[in-house]
């Protein structure tokens, strides 16, 4: 080991493969902060993000392959029309997926606000609950839809395209990094001033904010409380949607089960790094997805790999102590600037 | 009717409520699945009272859902939601294997004495770490609960390859837990072992602790309004810290005994074995008071051996369990479900002793 | 013949927890007046007010506006009438700005994106047309009190309200903020606008006021015009008998120094200070006032005595010992008690039994331990003799403090803090928002604690409280002490405002007499 294990290291982490993996692994952890990160402005502690992912994960790779089927109808590859008819099979089983995957979670997102506004729902346990649905329901619907429990390999499900930039693609390194991802990356990184438009910039996200501070302020002059909480959620479900659908139609093409693997918690934790601001959260996204990255990058180390596979949540964990660490000082130093 | 008293009649109907509609739709949706849906229903109902096996199976299920219960209603019983049950069963139950098979040589009753103490201390200090994060750094216990528990998957994993795997076994699968170490089994044809015992004393305990003694005053008072513990003297941060730590010991006694009563290895590998979470619906249920966690580890057992025997005996998934699962601790923790009807019980009940009050005037 | 612009006709409403707030209340308000809604605490104002405002629905009874009935399910409906409300709380966003608070909920938009120069302008129009001043571009947490009163009443105004309510909206208030404000409303109402004033201040509403209603347990027990009423009948509606609140007490005998506060300084948690160096004492068998308009640092000082809250500069020993990193039991111990001004947070667990309430200071103790469990017996023994000594109506003693009014409730506090022989009570706003037979009873209380060799801290904005009980008084203005009267019997509510509101100051010598050894 020592110094040979060391080099092995840094040449895995100094490539260009590794720089585009980050992205790669990223893409839903920042998904599921930016939901996490709506609910939050409104006040809502969103533990279902986890859950959310999980179910669209598989509703996106179920509709696309009954979408693909639906058009492909009984043409098998032999045929001669297959091959024209394919491609566009796949594009409309990919564009159904999505939608339905995302639509599913938006749903969820609902039910949750539905739970937790309306019925006033302790909102840890509902989350939690809607996580228990998700983990034993993917499964269920898994086992109709596929016949079998584990994997939907049965199913032909279909990803979404991968996207080459022009001009960006033929520079060396870069190119490498930046282009060439699947499209729910790009997606990702645009969401980001997006989220940022309708938090700060839109009424809605006045409102989201309002709600979130100080509930009887927003009720006194007529702001329905409720129906702003249900649209943060909707919203919420909305990203955590795309972060599902990134799961099982991004790089990967099946959906398995508990295929999350606590991505929603990640993303859940980077919102509270980043305080719930739009740059805070996709900054600690990143170094959150950057440490998953070589999670899988060193893998195939002799490294024990249940260490590495630890390394996201003891980021997260020193992450929250880092945070609460700052807050703490900020607080003293103002304290102490002024009592002097 | 004193309020008290259509509050716990209202509680108890809100909690059958639940039960109910979450089967309802349960029962919708298998009848939609299944090729025979009266007979799968039924199956579920009838089917864990069938046999004497299946009758045992409930009570070995029972068995660490009432530790883990126990462990949810002491924290949630001071507001501390921390999820750790899951984390601190499985670790223990790894290190007490690991202690065990290392250790064979000791003769019985210490060996098993010394067993449960590594649950409890793993426990502790399993629990400890969000505790302590919740505490010293304000960070949100039910996150860093949850990281834990991904955490100590991974440790568990960990020393179960490295530290004390049988390679003859063929499987990810710890060497054998001596014979003397594990607990006797009280009822013959089943696996129903002594272990059970500790759980109800457990819980029987717990409940003295939290209503009958000081320090479990202290924790109701956090629970109930913690600005007004702090104010009259108790220190939220000790409350805070103790009722964590003993549900952390608490969990982990549960993965101790359900090693040394139903396993001869350890066997989890790369998968939660999911005690923690039903610990929180068996809390939730119970509404956080250990005497009922007993009555409410039954029922979940019950529901999860008949989906056991329906799967089995029909085609459909015992997962569905889960959702039923989540469907009812959601109802139950919804404090408007069936608020209209608990408002008319309470209008109704005002008017008559206004009523009566008057008459008597 | 006045128009009629509002009428709530037999209103009923009862409350989840069974309180019956508001029964068969009729109320009958004309356009263009200012109408006062008086009562008692408790008695059912602000209720009514909710139901007006949609915020809670009526079991029973209907609501007239401009002759035509109205079914008002929420605040927004409210407004669409034409009523708005400001709050006795404020109902404002602390981290957004005074134009941002004012068109929330109706924003004006640009691109589909918010504008929030339009908003400022909608503000300061407003601002203009009602001639009251306040910036709207100001965060709403950097405003004073009166302003954030002002940003809420343009909030209603913008949004088109004919009939503004206002719930006890000089309870937070200066002297000065208030004759303020009633310019304002008089200028409101010579605009055409209708305005329901909450209030328990006959003074104010003698001064303001057209008409009036007045509620007495739920119940509207009548109306008049107030010019043709004096302050004492209105009195007799609101109560049912003469209102007794001179509090019989002998001249006080100070013995040694309890508390000794030297060079005190606090700051808040974004650094702002709120306490500033202030220094004075507290002896054995003294009340000792705290005068001053709530947020003058007040509550910090009674919670940083008790070891609620933290201090960076100074000292503060009771009997010779420095509570400084003391433990809240520990301080409690060396005979502290505590009633504090918020009753809901503070005060009681509101879902525990009236006999868990009692207990939380000293329900560790020996006496009230049998071995490893409690003593049950003990425990009720005490609860029940409190329940009976503090006149606390409850059904039982397990019955949960939040079905209780607000005056049993703060008796079951003061039973607690009363009864575990205290060398010192530290009383933050004892009565506030309690009915007249526990202010009564609870006054009379402390009169006797002092007599009994306590040393009592008083820290109240109800002067005439301040007044009736205070031996010697201190007046507390934006963090200092403004003024120290040895005799508190000797100065006028007119000197005693102008030292509130720092129009005046005693030289720093004056002020240095209350800090003796």
């Amino acid at each position: 080991m020592g110094e040979g294990l060391f080099s092995q290291i840094f040449d895995l982490l100094f490539t260009t493969s590794f720089a585009a993996s980050i992205l790669r692994v990223t893409t839903p952890i920042l998904f599921a902060a930016l939901g996490g990160l709506i609910a939050r402005r409104c006040g809502i502690m969103n533990l279902a993000l986890e859950g959310m992912m999980l179910t669209s994960a598989l509703t996106g790779v179920v509709v696309s392959a009954f979408v693909r089927k639906a058009v492909l109808g009984d043409l098998m590859p032999a045929d001669a029309a297959y091959e024209a008819v394919s491609g566009r099979a796949v594009a409309a089983g990919a564009a159904a997926g999505f939608l339905a995957g995302v639509l599913c979670s938006v749903l969820m997102g609902l039910f949750l606000a539905y739970m937790a506004v309306q019925l006033k729902a302790n909102i840890y346990l509902s989350g939690l609950a809607i996580n228990t649905i998700s983990t034993g329901g993917t499964v269920f619907a898994l086992y109709l839809a596929a016949g079998e429990k584990g994997m939907s390999s049965s199913l032909n499900s279909c990803t979404m395209p991968v996207i080459d930039i022009p001009i960006i693609k033929d520079i060396p390194i870069i190119g490498e990094v930046i282009s060439g991802h699947n499209i729910m990356v790009y997606f990702a990184l645009l969401c980001v001033p997006l989220v940022y438009y309708i938090v700060m910039r839109t009424s809605t996200g006045l409102r989201i904010r309002a709600v979130g501070e100080n509930p009887n302020a927003a009720e006194s002059v007529g702001v329905n409380v409720k129906k702003v909480q249900f649209q943060a959620m909707a919203l919420s479900g909305l990203f955590c949607g795309f972060g599902g659908v990134s799961l099982s139609m991004g790089y990967v093409s099946f959906f398995s089960r508990g295929m999350t693997a606590g991505k929603g918690f990640i993303g859940m934790s980077a919102m509270n790094l980043g305080n719930a601001t739009p740059i805070g959260t996709t900054i600690a996204a990143f170094l959150f997805g950057m440490f998953d990255a070589m999670a899988n990058i060193l893998q195939s180390l002799s490294v024990p790999s249940q260490f590495i596979a630890s390394i996201p949540y003891v980021a997260t964990l020193i992450g929250l102590i880092v945070f609460a660490i700052q807050t703490d000082r900020k607080t003293k130093r103002l304290k102490e600037k002024h009592s002097k | 009717m004193t309020s008290k008293q259509i509050e716990r009649r209202f509680d108890a109907f809100k909690t059958f409520m639940a039960i109910a509609i979450a089967l309802g739709i349960a029962f919708i949706v298998i009848s939609f699945v299944s090729e025979s849906p009266v007979e799968a229903i039924a199956t579920f109902i009838t089917g864990p009272l069938q046999r004497k096996s299946r009758i045992g199976n409930i009570l070995e299920m029972m068995t660490p859902i009432m530790f883990t219960g126990t462990a949810i209603c002491i924290m949630y019983q001071a507001n501390q939601f921390n999820m750790i049950g899951e984390g601190a069963f499985l670790i223990a139950a790894n290190l007490t294997t690991w202690f065990a098979v290392t250790h064979e040589t000791w003769s019985g009753l210490p060996l098993q004495i010394a067993c449960l103490r590594v649950g409890i201390v793993t426990g502790v200090v399993a629990a400890f770490i969000p505790a302590i994060l919740k505490v010293k750094f304000k960070a949100n216990e039910v996150v860093s609960s949850i990281m834990m528990n991904y955490i100590l998957l991974n440790v568990s994993n960990y020393i179960l390859y490295y530290k004390m795997r049988d390679t003859v076994s063929g499987q990810q699968a710890s060497y054998k837990i001596p014979e003397r170490a594990k607990f006797a089994k009280i009822w013959t044809g089943t696996r129903v072992h002594t272990g059970i015992f500790i759980a109800l004393a457990v819980a029987v305990l717990m409940y003295f602790f939290i209503y009958r003694t000081k320090w479990g005053y202290a924790i109701r008072m956090v629970g109930a309004n913690a600005n007004f513990a702090k104010y009259s003297g108790i220190s939220i941060v000790s409350v805070a810290m103790a009722t964590q730590l003993i549900g952390g010991a608490i969990a982990g006694l549960g993965g101790s005994v359900e090693m040394l009563g139903m396993y001869d290895r350890f066997i989890w590998y790369g998968t939660q074995p999911g005690y923690g979470f039903d610990g929180i619906m068996v809390g939730v249920l119970a509404k956080n008071n250990p005497i009922l966690v007993p009555l409410a580890a039954f029922f979940l057992a019950y529901m999860r051996i008949g989906a056991d025997v329906m799967n089995r005996m029909s085609d459909v998934p015992i997962e569905f369990v889960d959702v039923v699962q989540g469907l009812i601790i959601m109802f139950v923790a919804a404090e408007m479900f069936l608020s209209k009807y608990k408002h008319k019980l309470i209008v109704n009940n005002a008017k008559k002793q206004l009523e009566a009050k008057e008459a008597a005037e | 013949m006045p128009e009629e612009i509002l009428l709530m006709d037999k209103i009923t409403k009862v409350y989840p927890n069974g309180f019956v707030a508001n029964k068969d209340v009729t109320l009958s308000i004309n356009k263009g007046e200012i109408h006062a809604l008086v009562g008692e605490n408790g008695a059912g104002k602000s209720t009514l007010m909710k139901v007006l405002f949609g915020i809670e629905q009526p079991e029973e009874g209907k609501i007239y506006i401009k002759g035509k009935e109205v079914k008002i399910n929420n605040p927004l409906e409210a407004i669409a009438n034409g009523v708005g409300m400001v709050h006795q709380h404020f109902m404002l966003v602390p981290s957004l700005t005074v134009a941002e608070n004012v068109v929330l909920g109706m924003e004006p938009k640009k691109n589909g994106l918010f504008d929030f120069e339009e908003a400022v302008r909608i503000t300061e129009e407003a601002v203009n047309k009602y001639n009251l001043k306040v910036s709207a571009r100001a965060k709403v947490e950097d405003l004073p009190v009166g302003f954030k009163q002002k940003v809420e009443i343009i909030k209603a105004l913008v949004r088109g309200a004919e009939i503004l309510i206002l719930d006890e909206p000089t309870a937070v208030l200066t002297p000065q903020e208030t004759a303020e404000l009633f310019v304002e409303l008089k200028h409101l109402r010579d605009q055409g606008h209708t305005i329901v004033f909450i209030s328990h201040k006959l003074n104010e509403i003698k001064e303001l006021c057209d008409r009036l209603t007045v509620l007495r347990l739920g119940k509207s027990v009548g109306k008049a015009i107030v010019a043709d009423v004096t302050e004492q009948e209105i009195s007799k509606m609101m109560v049912g008998r003469d209102v007794v609140l001179k509090v019989e007490k002998t001249k006080a005998e100070p013995k040694e120094t309890v508390l000794k506060v030297r060079d005190l300084r606090i700051a808040s948690d974004t650094g702002r200070t709120i306490v500033d160096n202030i220094s004075f004492s507290v002896r054995k068998g003294e009340i000792l006032g705290v005068a001053g308009v709530e947020g003058n640092g007040q509550s910090q000082i009674s919670e940083a005595i008790t070891g609620l809250l933290g201090f960076q500069n100074g000292s503060i020993t009771v009997n010779g010992v420095d509570v400084k990193g003391k433990s809240i039991r520990r301080i409690r111990e060396m005979g502290v008690s505590h009633v504090s001004e918020d009753r809901m947070t503070y005060g009681v667990a509101a879902t525990s039994g009236v006999k868990d309430n009692v207990i939380s200071d000293r329900y560790y103790k020996k006496e009230f331990n049998k071995g490893l469990l409690m003593d049950k017996k003990k425990i009720e023994d005490l609860s029940d003799r409190l329940i009976k000594e503090f006149l606390i109506k409850c059904d039982d003693r397990d019955r949960a403090v939040k079905m209780l009014s607000g005056g049993n409730m703060q008796k079951v506090v003061v039973a607690r803090e009363f009864s575990n022989n205290p060398k010192l009570v530290i009383a933050n706003q004892p009565t506030r928002g309690i009915d007249v037979g526990a202010t009564e009873f609870i006054r009379k209380r402390l009169v006797e604690l002092r007599d009994e060799g306590t040393a009592v801290l008083l820290i109240s904005a109800d002067l005439n409280e301040v007044l009736e009980l205070s031996d010697s008084l201190i007046v507390m203005n934006e963090g200092h002490i403004a003024a120290y009267i040895p005799d508190a019997s000797s100065i006028s509510d007119m000197e005693l405002g102008e030292y509130m509101l720092g129009v005046k100051k005693q030289t720093p010598e004056e002020i240095a007499r209350v800090a003796y050894d």
